[in-house]
């Protein structure tokens, strides 16, 4: 390796880097997404999905769940600097192995063929909870929720079937049993 | 029914309850309506600048000198752009500013409008929070609400970006809300059981070293005391960043002088070696750390920050106090006090050793350097200005490059508030205008700005505004005809290819100063230069000094980077008697 001849410091070793879902509670203004996200590519965190919505129309708050990876340190960040802006009421986050936190993301496919591939395709997503909302005699747009790797394997595998366009939403999260995020 | 007030009164009715007394700023379309206003409200007063980076950074100097926010008025498009830079420097040295720029009409937001820009979305990454006020209602309240995340926590810019038809329109004025309520944040987290482990951690420490920021200024002067009784009960070396000088008294026994890359030996050894450090007001910034892996290896490490974001961001500390700065200390210092065993003094004793130790690092005398009778040195400049200026309460602003680092290590400073610097964006250009600011806050006081000649051709319009208010602001330029500082990295790090750092024209200081109306003194040689300072001090006025000093002095010592604390590059005293290596130099 070459020597350094910058002043900056060379960079240590990494840590090892895990997944991370956030729930961020924030006042639904404008820009604050832009905030949140600006947040996020400013100081280099990654975003893996991300979903957001007006969760309470009175009090005026959107819920944000981001999936996010880092080494515990910038997931401490992440949760540190989130919670310093201004419109940002609580930040929950939790490890994606965690059993006590469900999480969904939701998909819809689009599949163009005869009846029995479209019956195929169905068959297959038979353990995501597959609802069929719309269907003609050579295609059928059908919507799933499950986990993010569940969803990328669907995908690969409804391909050979006549999956022509697959849209998907980012991870939402809630905790099991009566207790709620702190 | 109460009365309507238009957009441009609520301003000035927000800025009156908010106690403002100066403003800088610059006028333009879109801020007319609130220029217009301006005449109605002799409390407040307007200080024209040149450029709106100059109106930045002298609201910078007059918030950092005086401890209130400092308050920016700009117009839309070009005015906002050229306050960020200010903007980004007050949130990298946390310093509270609140910036109102103008806005085209609301109606024409988003269709390119002249003097259109994106204000809030440009000025987001660079402000604690900003708003686009879009109905004339909201105003006062997000006025008001400005002020307060400015100037709570760890403090830094706002701005609030006002279309024009807002400053026409008409509303009812709400006052402050007294209630502070901060969405669940409050600032002072810590607990007595945190205390109490500090203060057993300091009886039990015997090579202890106590490293203070810049937190300790921005928490107010009741800080800067509270720390010296702190340092008083324990008897322990202090060192200081950048940002902190001042807070402890410069020319004390007890302090090591500033630490990090261009620190001294002592400060930078003491952090190397010691067994407890105690960091309070300072963010570990990878100029003072040096390589994180090696950085003081051995010791327990406490942090006293308002901001938890700043814990463990860079150094995993063992203990975190989360609260503002003289309540933390003030805590400490009375649990000290309340421990009857005299802990004081069986502590004084456990650390002799330490000092005998640092008594050996301060014999090196990093400082040093090889004065000459026939060049001024720019280190002997700084001292000299030092003693001529220190029996008066002298404030000191400064550029960025080795100017700023001479003169952090060799002028002493004594009360907290009276040095600005731009340590965390390092914004050449940031001292004149901020010293402008400075004098309008201290309209008595003697205010000095060292700089380098490249950095205050940044700025050097704001000097049109010195002469307008009669601003007896003093520029001392090191005049070496360097970018110094990239000129030594040049030297050391890229075999003295001095690739674009040489000015080859330079403007005649004297004949500028003439031209701005203000007076220019020159200085050739140390024989003169006591004469030549005391000239500068004596005139009632603003002046240009041009110091004409060693184009060739490197700012010693230095911790090469990837380097811990404890291998710095000493002074050519020292390089004489130890020539650094082929490889060393690679590492710098």
């Amino acid at each position: 390796m070459p020597k350094s001849k910058s002043a900056y410091s060379i960079p240590s070793k990494k840590q090892k880097s895990d997944t991370y879902i956030f729930v961020v509670w924030v006042d639904n203004e404008a820009g604050v997404l832009a905030r949140v996200v600006g947040l996020f590519s400013g100081r280099g965190y990654n975003i893996e999905s991300l979903a957001v919505a007006e969760v309470d129309a009175v009090k005026n708050i959107s819920r944000i769940t981001i999936v996010t990876t880092g080494t515990p340190q910038v997931i401490d960040q992440i949760r540190l600097q989130l919670t310093k802006l201004v419109p940002v009421h609580k930040v929950a986050e939790f490890k994606r192995e965690d059993k006590d936190v469900i999480f969904k993301e939701m998909a819809l496919f689009k599949v163009v063929g005869k009846r029995n591939k479209i019956e195929k395709c169905l068959n297959a997503c038979k353990k995501f909870n597959p609802v069929i909302l719309d269907e003609t005699k050579s295609s059928a747009v059908i919507q799933i929720t499950a986990l993010r790797r569940e969803i990328d394997v669907m995908n690969k595998k409804l391909k050979p079937l006549g999956l022509i366009s697959t849209s998907r939403t980012g991870a939402v999260a809630m905790t099991r049993g009566a207790k709620i995020f702190n | 029914m109460p009365k309507l007030l238009t957009g441009a009164e609520i301003v000035f009715k927000c800025l009156e309850d908010q106690k403002v007394e100066h403003i800088f700023g610059y006028p333009g379309g879109a801020v007319l309506p609130i220029y217009d206003e301006l005449k109605n409200h002799p409390s407040i007063k307007h200080i024209l600048v040149r450029h709106e980076q100059g109106a930045g950074h002298a609201a910078e100097g007059y918030a950092r000198s005086s401890g209130k926010p400092g308050v920016v008025l700009v117009t839309s498009g070009p005015g906002a752009t050229n306050v960020v830079t200010a903007l980004t420097d007050a949130y990298m040295d946390s310093v509270p500013l609140v910036c109102i720029s103008g806005q085209v009409p609301t109606h024409l937001i988003g269709t390119d409008a002249f003097q259109e820009c994106d204000t809030t979305g440009i000025t987001r990454p660079c402000t604690k929070h900003n708003w686009l006020v879009k109905d004339i209602n909201d105003l006062s309240k997000v006025m008001h609400e400005a002020f307060r995340v400015a100037t709570t926590g760890r403090p830094g810019p706002v701005l609030i970006d006002i279309p024009k038809d807002i400053q026409f329109a008409k509303a009812k004025y709400k006052k402050p809300n007294k209630e502070k309520k901060l969405n669940g944040k409050s600032h002072n987290k810590f607990s007595q059981d945190q205390i109490d482990e500090l203060v057993k951690l300091l009886s039990k420490a015997k090579k202890p070293i106590i490293y203070s920021g810049g937190g300790v200024i921005n928490s107010g002067p009741k800080a800067s005391q509270a720390l010296r009784e702190f340092v008083e009960l324990t008897g322990f070396p202090i060192t200081s960043t950048l940002q902190g000088l001042g807070a402890y008294p410069g020319d004390d026994n007890q302090f090591l002088g500033m630490l990090g890359m261009h620190g001294t030996y002592e400060a930078n050894n003491a952090m190397h070696d010691c067994d407890l450090l105690i960091n309070i007001g300072a963010r570990f910034d990878d100029r003072i750390t040096g390589k994180i892996d090696e950085f003081s290896p051995n010791s327990t490490k406490v942090h006293i920050d308002i901001d938890p974001s700043s814990i463990n961001k860079i150094i995993k500390v063992d203990l975190a106090i989360v609260g503002d700065v003289t309540s933390v200390i003030s805590k400490i210092n009375k649990t000290i006090a309340k421990r009857k065993n005299g802990h004081s003094k069986s502590n004084k004793s456990n650390i002799a050793k330490w000092w005998e130790q640092i008594e050996k690092w301060r014999e090196k005398d990093s400082l040093n350097f090889i004065n000459s009778d026939e060049s001024i040195k720019p280190q002997h400049a700084v001292q000299r200005l030092y003693e001529l200026t220190k029996n008066k309460d002298t404030y000191v602003t400064t550029e960025v490059g080795q100017h700023q680092m001479w003169a952090a290590q060799h002028y002493k400073f004594n009360k907290p508030n009276r040095w600005m610097t731009s340590g965390g964006l390092g914004t050449m250009g940031y001292g004149l205008p901020a010293a402008v600011g400075v004098q309008i806050a201290h309209p008595k006081k003697l205010v000095i700005d060292i700089a380098g000649e490249a950095s205050v051709l940044m700025t050097m319009q704001e000097m049109s505004t010195a002469v307008q208010y009669n601003l007896p602001i003093k520029i001392f330029i090191l005049n070496n005809q360097y970018m110094g500082m990239v000129r030594q990295w040049q030297e050391l790090l890229h075999e003295k290819n001095y690739s674009e750092s040489y000015s080859e024209a330079l403007p005649d200081f004297m004949k500028m100063a003439e031209a701005y109306g203000c007076k220019g003194i020159k200085a050739d040689s140390p024989a003169e230069l006591d004469d030549k300072i005391q000239e500068m001090i004596d005139y009632d006025g603003p002046v240009i000094f041009d110091c004409h000093v060693d184009p060739n002095e490197n700012c010693f010592p230095m911790i090469p980077s990837g380097k811990p604390h404890n291998q710095m590059i000493l002074g050519p005293n020292d390089q004489e008697e130890n020539k650094i290596k082929g490889k060393g130099k690679a590492l710098v």
